[in-house]
């Protein structure tokens, strides 16, 4: 139980965003206001997966003794929690935004969600995925961290218990980084951190037993008015085909023709 | 102990659910899946059973890999440039 003591909750809380299914190819809607979402297959972020399978294992080392995934949005994310929970989460705790709001929901309303949850539920870490695969915004983690004002631990690829702080490898550019971190902190998760369990059938079915509270951003104190303007949402450029050149003198004057040599 | 034919029940749910998210569509491993489990249908040896029971659940698990390698190399190509 190290130095916490054998009393002592050790709770996590776990982002988990609803997010479009990463083997759909999204479209982008005809008036370029966003992207196709009706009817799309959605699922776990999977930075979030990796996040819950970290808690779970936590709690399998005794470190965690309680695990709460947390979901912002419209009803249909209470699915994604689910799936949090059959994984090994506790207990879900689903915010409610309803569509219209959620379309202009960004990191820092999501982030002072986190925040007042984290000091509501007496929380000891929060572990989110870095970034969500829709909008990679890879900011949640770091603005939670500082509406709080606890320390952080991004792009964690190893996280280690030594007494009373945390030991986390940091993905950084060209390497490794090793930080010590004092709890409670935020930490969010890289790829390597594990592999995360598959939610099996019988979890599923589990997990329905498992208790959703539901809150609104207002029973927070939060306020989740637009800050950011979407003007508008394209699809990447198409890349241009290619042509096969026969020999060096129709490549000499190929390039000269798009202007690439004198 | 279940029964053995809650335990055949069991793994064509299971199956089912896993081949809701096979990379050839639903259909295609439904369709199969089916077949595989009608054409077995008539086999009354408790032994063969059993094997085509422990078939099914190695299945399941190949699968389960299958699904996280799929996604895990999908993140890695897309987040990655080493990849």
């Amino acid at each position: 139980m190290g130095v916490l003591g054998p009393k002592m909750a050790f709770r996590v809380l776990v982002g988990c965003k609803r997010v479009i299914d990463y083997a759909v190819k999204v479209r982008v809607k005809p008036d370029k206001t966003g992207v196709v979402t009706d009817g799309v297959k959605h699922s776990l972020n999977p930075f979030d997966e990796i996040a819950i399978e970290e808690a779970v294992r936590l709690k399998e080392k005794k470190i965690a003794t309680e695990i709460v995934a947390v979901s912002c949005g419209p009803p249909k994310c209470q699915e994604v929690l689910r799936t949090a929970l059959a994984m090994g989460a506790d207990r879900g705790i689903h915010i409610e935004v309803p569509d219209e709001e959620y379309a202009s929901l960004q990191p820092i309303h999501v982030s002072k969600i986190l925040a007042k949850l984290a000091a509501q539920e007496e929380a000891s870490m929060i572990i989110v995925g870095k970034q969500a695969i829709d909008d990679d915004c890879n900011q949640t983690a770091q603005m939670t961290a500082a509406f709080l004002d606890w320390p952080q631990a991004t792009f964690a690829s190893k996280i280690e218990k030594t007494n009373g702080d945390l030991l986390v490898t940091r993905e950084v550019d060209g390497g490794l980084e090793t930080i010590k971190v004092k709890l409670p902190a935020v930490l969010s998760t890289d790829l390597r951190l594990n592999e995360p369990r598959y939610a099996t059938l019988p979890n599923i079915m589990k997990a329905k037993k498992k208790k959703i509270d539901k809150k609104k951003p207002a029973d927070l104190g939060v306020d989740i008015t637009q800050h950011v303007e979407v003007l508008k949402v394209e699809e990447p450029p198409v890349r241009q085909a290619g042509v096969i050149i026969e020999n060096a003198e129709q490549l000499v004057s190929k390039l000269r023709e798009a202007g690439h040599i004198q | 102990m279940a029964s053995v034919r809650s335990r055949v029940i069991w793994l064509y749910k299971n199956l089912h659910y896993l081949g809701k998210e096979y990379p050839k569509g639903q259909e295609y491993f439904h369709d199969r899946l089916k077949a595989a489990f009608l054409k077995n249908k008539d086999v009354k040896d408790p032994e063969q059973i059993e094997m085509l029971l422990a078939r099914g659940e190695y299945v399941m698990k190949e699968l389960e890999a299958l699904y996280k390698l799929r996604k895990y190399r999908a993140m890695k190509q897309r987040y990655y440039a080493d990849a």
